[in-house]
């Protein structure tokens, strides 16, 4: 283990950057192979990204799913937990949303909202403390069950989607559209009420929501006695029982708060975005929030900034797809693979790299 | 503080300085630690042509800034037992290691039988009839007896011959050696016993000729050590060499032909079994004289507070996740102002005792009383109700070694109101004490925001103590002290749990070093098979006695007075 | 005699759709037990499949496409090894990697090379394996049972069928009768043991997951030129995940393995074909929305299994104990 002993800018900063560059790298080689301008459509997707209003709002409203599903996974993993069920946790905190916005439109915004994030929240929560109770109790392991999860997740929805939530009279599996006064504001709608002009996109006020939720969690896991004792299961059981503090309970306390912030990824796309129950709508970020998690090294600030990354790339790569009929929008699926290769499972290949440096510091 | 001994202890004079000496038998006399090479010794007298099965020359071997092995040279005759002795961390493992092809030496060469040899991988080990029983066995648990004898050296591409042909094999080797295993059974069933003895068969099968075994004893009830010297003699009477890596000296004197004895990475000593003693090897390992005789009064338990004893034990049991009962219906007391020490082989139920009572561990019956009242619930509640607990392995329990030291020294305590507010913990309130803590226990460096795992062990050892002294508890656990510790702390931290002990608190030791609980303990209690066997004033006890009633034989007692 | 027919076209299915499962399963089981944990079975496949499409469709023979699909395959699984054995990386964490380049660079590639959205073009019947009629199917034909079953049941499959079914008493032969079977296992259990009897663990694990990359390779051939007629993005659709979950709970031996991934299959082809199977007039309302349900519930079956198993619920499933732990040599 003295391999990875390195000082801490090297350990946080330049190895992530390297690795991103990596992954970036052998994008662009693969984007030549296909017959484009590899720069061309690096600035072609910056500008995608970045380049204007509606690309900002694009991008920040990916963004927010990342955040979220990138601090669920860094929970659990704080507490030695791999929690790969990002996606199934996230379609259950969908439907919870999706049967707020069904069955209490009766009900104010005001209380719909809240109704909202606690159905988000118990209902992803929900779906990951099954998978950590079987592991606290009975050491099944979380990866496989998460795994299991997600597919049992999946076929759920679709079952509820053909048969049970489907608008009458519509062949495609979609609930009907929620009724107004339950959407999320837009922030373009809301920059509005404050008199700021801002270009139409999905962005939404979810996006406070998941900066508010890296907070909770920087607070929770760092300067919090119960995050405390989270992170000492996590990092020595052992130690753990020693100073007399549960493994199992602090196991199914990570998985629950893993899933509820997964769940809110529904909030976004569910009562943000889309105002209506519909499949998919997870899409892989709860996979991807795994990279996300891994090139942030597990840290919100670290989870943020990789968030924005990745939501850059997806906006961006939208964008290049557009602009660059060559390359198909799969070239960000590619990207985000070669980013949890390189940033995950090779995250000391370039260490002999960085030595010279870290020897002079 | 620094050991202000010198490093040689007083054996050191010739050191620097070749001298020849004859390689064997008849000259136990002379100055320890010469270092000699077979060419001068061929010049010597020239008597002694038969080449050693081992010659290990100038071996030196560094880990970054470890200089785990300096300039080492030994000798190892055929057909002989040799022992190699030396604390934890003197290097006799790494010697091994390198002997076995799982580290390259910077320097130094090795000759088996007198030819050089390059020993870069096991295989080449194994080719070289070198054969290695480790500590920690390699045993494959879910295959049987046979498939872990014939793995690499199946000789086809089909095992069933191998299988075959290990078979006759294990039944002759069971004849020869009193190596009796059933072929046939899952290693995993096996005891600890029979499966070092499938490690030695591993070894024979591959045509060892040279069996090299690291403490091979730190596991084996008596009686399993007892069959391990039968065996190791009857490989002697074969013609087998045998190396017998070990820092129990009592082993040394009841099987070895010849001792070697290594300290911080060297050769200090060689000498012949019989014309040495434990004292002497004692000296030489530790480099001064051993019997640390910790300063101390007479303990006077129970006269701050008389009356019942402050941790009193009642009929405690512990059965482990296996279903094997560890602890056996164990009653003792501890008083207020008095060192307890449990004395056992390890392995005899110690670490599930003393886990039980720290509330690691569920008791499967039994009672512990803190100070008059009935201890209940977890390691945490314990605290609270005034128990503390150093345990036996820091790095595995007493700090986690990835948090920064002053995240560690909260371990246990992180809910007391003087490190955490209703919600938030009060970050600089932790690391203020932990400074405190480790200008009061001379930790270095008094980093509070280094990771834990930075310190050296001693360093640990006094963060550890420091916590779980600092909050002045009325009984405290202790488990193997000064394990991986330098000499300075040691007797830094013996010193702390005699002012322990005269403060009017109940101290509990556990130790698998004699010297330790000898020399700290007021009152010894012997732990064999789960049970305590019987109690012996410090005063009164001595080595053989304590030896005896490790094994399980109490001679005070007519019982099993043969 | 129509429910006999029902049941034996359902059996004759559920062969079909198990055979890429004990493909895959078996990949699975001989890295696994080599101490490998793969959850990218799925992405291997899947670039398998891809690979043997397009190389299919340009030399115009299966076998050329089988080739391409074991090499590319091969390759990734090299990349795992790469990740998890020689730089010591978190197996899961490689696993999804790959599952993810997959599912980007098989749509990317395909796009770019085709611009059918990700599919390869459609293969013509001598690129690809077509059922094979077993001597003496048409004659026995009309045998009742035994030849029905044999001219019904077991004539009729493409190569890759026959091939997935022989795979497994090979690879059991392999694993409990070989030098490199034993090696193999005992690398899964405990490398240190492996490496003091002086063998190579990294070689022997290198040599499992090839073995893994031409199962896998193999398996996703099946899917793009033996099942159908061209690459269809995505096409794996989580079979790699069930093949993960049969080997799981086959408890990492290859017969029980089979028996899983037959029930799985047999699973699959019952969901498919249960749908609309039943005649509902007249029924209450609750059984209506039982029988609706009830597919889905056989769909997710092998998920609700797996899990049950990994609890404890039904038999205890133990895992190769070096599994998911990168081997570094001890000081």
């Amino acid at each position: 283990m003295t391999e990875t002993r390195l000082p801490r800018w090297a350990g946080l900063v330049a190895l992530p950057i390297v690795n991103i560059l990596a992954a970036l790298l052998l994008s662009g080689l693969l984007v030549a192979a296909i017959g484009a301008d590899p720069w061309q459509a690096l600035l072609v997707l910056l500008r995608g990204a970045f380049g204007y209003q509606e690309a900002i709002g694009f991008t920040l409203y990916y963004t927010t799913n990342f955040i979220f599903t990138g601090l669920a996974v860094a929970v659990a993993y704080h507490c030695g937990l791999f929690n790969i069920g990002g996606e199934g946790q996230a379609t259950l905190g969908g439907l919870g949303v999706g049967l707020v916005c069904l069955y209490a439109d009766a009900l104010p915004f005001y209380l719909v909202l809240p109704l909202a994030l606690i159905a988000s929240t118990a209902f992803g929560a929900a779906w990951a403390v099954v998978p950590g109770i079987l592991q606290a109790r009975r050491g099944s392991h979380v990866v496989i069950t998460t795994i299991m999860f997600n597919f049992i997740a999946s076929t759920l929805m679709v079952y509820l989607l053909t048969h049970v939530l489907i608008r009458p009279g519509q062949m495609s599996p979609e609930s009907r559209e929620f009724l107004p006064h339950t959407f999320l504001p837009f922030a373009h709608q809301a920059l509005a009420w404050l008199g700021i002009p801002f270009a139409r996109s999905p962005l939404n006020l979810s996006f406070f929501l998941a900066l508010l939720a890296s907070v909770f969690v920087w607070g929770f896991v760092w300067h919090t006695r119960w995050g405390y004792e989270l992170r000492v299961v996590g990092a020595n059981p052992q130690a753990a029982l020693y100073a007399g503090i549960s493994p199992q309970r602090n196991i199914v306390l990570a998985m629950a708060i893993s899933g509820a912030l997964a769940g809110l990824l529904g909030v976004n796309e569910i009562m943000g975005v889309n105002h209506r129950l519909l499949l998919n709508f997870t899409a892989g970020y709860g996979f991807v929030g795994i990279a996300v998690s891994l090139m942030g090294r597990s840290h919100p600030v670290g989870i943020v900034l990789s968030s924005l990354l990745f939501g850059a790339l997806y906006q961006g790569g939208a964008e290049l797809a557009f602009e660059v009929p060559r390359v198909s929008r799969e070239i960000v699926v590619v990207i985000q693979g070669l980013v949890i290769l390189f940033a995950g499972a090779l995250e000391f290949l370039f260490l002999p790299l960085l030595r010279p440096f870290v020897k002079a510091a | 503080m620094s050991n202000p001994l010198p490093l040689w202890g007083g054996v050191g004079e010739g050191a620097g300085e070749f001298r020849l000496r004859r390689m064997v038998q008849d000259a136990p006399d002379l100055i320890p630690g010469v270092k000699h090479t077979p060419a001068q010794a061929a010049l010597g007298e020239g008597v002694d042509v038969i080449p050693p099965a081992i010659e290990l020359r100038h071996i030196d071997k560094r880990f970054g800034a470890v200089h785990a092995n300096r300039d080492v040279s030994l000798a190892v005759q055929a057909g002989t037992i040799h022992g190699i002795v030396g604390e934890n961390g003197a290097g006799k493992s790494t010697l091994m290691s390198i002997l076995y092809g799982f580290y390259q030496a910077d320097r130094g060469e090795v000759l088996i039988r007198g030819v050089k040899k390059t020993i870069a991988r096991p295989v080449q080990a194994i080719a070289a009839g070198i054969g290695m029983v480790f500590q920690h066995f390699k045993l494959v648990e879910p295959f049987t007896v046979l498939e872990n004898i014939v793995l690499g050296v199946e000789g086809g591409k089909l095992i069933a011959r191998a299988l075959a042909h290990a078979r006759g094999e294990l039944a002759r080797l069971a004849r020869d050696y009193a190596l009796e295993v059933d072929p046939d059974a899952v290693v995993a069933t096996l005891s600890v016993g029979l499966q070092q003895r499938v490690e030695i068969l591993k070894a024979l099968y591959r045509g060892a000729e040279i069996l090299i075994l690291d403490e091979p004893t730190s596991v084996l009830t008596p009686q399993e050590a007892d069959h391990l010297f039968r065996i190791l003699g009857a490989l002697k009477r074969q013609g087998k060499t045998v190396i017998l890596i070990t820092h129990k000296l009592r082993e040394i004197m009841a099987i070895t032909d010849r001792v070697t004895v290594m300290r911080r990475g060297e050769v200090v000593a060689e000498r012949e079994t019989r014309a040495t003693t434990q004292e002497e090897l004692a000296e030489l390992m530790v480099g001064r004289k051993v019997l640390l005789q910790v300063s101390k009064g007479a303990a006077r338990p129970g006269a701050a507070r008389p009356g019942a004893g402050r941790l009193a034990v009642e009929d405690l049991s512990v059965v482990d996740a296996s279903g094997v009962e560890r602890v056996k219906n164990v009653s003792f007391t501890v008083r207020a102002g008095e060192i307890v020490g449990i004395a056992g082989v390890a392995g005899n139920g110690q670490s599930e005792l003393m886990e039980a009572i720290a509330g690691i561990r569920r008791a499967a019956k039994g009672t512990v009383r803190i100070s008059g009242g009935a201890a209940h619930g977890n390691a945490r509640d314990l605290r609270r109700q005034g128990l503390a607990h150093v345990p036996e392995d820091r790095r595995r329990m007493g700090l986690v070694t990835a948090f920064a030291a002053h995240e560690s020294a909260i371990l246990g305590y992180h809910d007391d109101p003087a490190f955490t507010g209703p919600i938030l913990l009060d970050r600089r309130a932790i690391v203020a004490h932990c400074a405190a803590q480790m200008r009061d226990f001379d930790v270095r460096p008094p980093d509070p925001h280094l990771a834990s795992e930075s310190f050296s062990g001693g360093n640990q050892q006094k963060m550890v103590l420091a916590r779980e002294i600092g909050r002045d508890p009325e009984v405290l656990l202790v488990g193997q002290p000064t394990r991986g510790v330098d000499i300075g702390a040691i007797e830094y931290i013996h010193r702390r749990l005699i002012a322990l002990r005269d403060a009017g608190k109940a101290v509990l030791l556990i130790s698998v070093e004699l010297d330790e609980i000898m020399s700290l303990a007021d009152r010894i209690l012997v732990m064999f098979d789960g049970r305590i066997v019987g109690e012996v004033q410090a005063d009164k006890a001595d080595e053989r006695l304590l030896g005896l009633m490790m094994a399980g034989i109490d001679p005070r007692t007519p019982r099993e007075a043969a | 005699m129509e429910a006999l027919t029902y049941f034996a076209l359902l059996l004759d299915a559920t062969l079909r759709v198990s055979a890429p499962l004990v493909l895959a399963a078996l990949a699975g089981l001989f890295s696994e037990r080599a101490g490998v944990f793969d959850i990218s079975l799925e992405g291997k496949m899947l670039v398998g499949a891809f690979a043997a499409g397009v190389a299919a469709h340009y030399a115009g023979s299966m076998w050329v496409g089988l080739g391409a699909a074991i090499l590319v395959s091969v390759a990734f699984g090299l990349l795992h090894g790469f990740a998890c054995i020689t730089h010591r990386g978190n197996q899961i964490v490689s696993g999804l990697a790959i599952n993810i380049l997959a599912a980007g660079l098989t749509i990317l590639l395909g796009v770019t090379f085709f611009r059918q959205g990700g599919r390869t073009p459609q293969l013509p019947t001598e690129a690809r394996f077509t059922p094979i009629t077993l001597p003496g199917a048409e004659a026995l034909k009309d045998v009742p049972v035994l030849g029905a079953l044999w001219s019904e049941l077991i004539s009729g499959h493409n190569i890759l069928v026959y091939f997935a079914y022989a795979a497994v008493p090979l690879a059991a032969f392999v694993l409990y009768r070989t030098r490199f079977g034993l090696r193999l296992r005992a690398v899964g259990e405990n490398p240190e043991a492996v490496d003091t009897a002086g063998l190579s663990v990294e070689g022997l694990r290198y040599q499992a997951v090839i073995i893994c990359g031409v199962l896998c390779g193999i398996a996703g051939a099946y899917l793009s030129i033996a099942q159908s007629a061209g690459f269809i993005k995505d096409m794996t659709a989580g079979k790699g995940f069930i093949a993960l979950a049969a080997l799981i709970f086959g408890k990492w031996k290859p017969v029980p393995t089979l028996l899983a991934c037959l029930l799985f299959g047999f699973l699959e082809a019952t969901a498919a074909r249960i749908q609309g199977a039943f005649d509902l007039t007249g029924a209450s309302d609750a059984v209506r929305r039982a029988a609706e349900a009830l597919p889905f519930v056989i769909e997710a079956l092998p998920y609700i299994l797996v899990v049950l198993l990994l609890a404890g619920f039904v038999g205890t499933a133990t895992a190769p104990k070096a599994g998911g732990i990168p081997y570094v040599k001890e000081r």
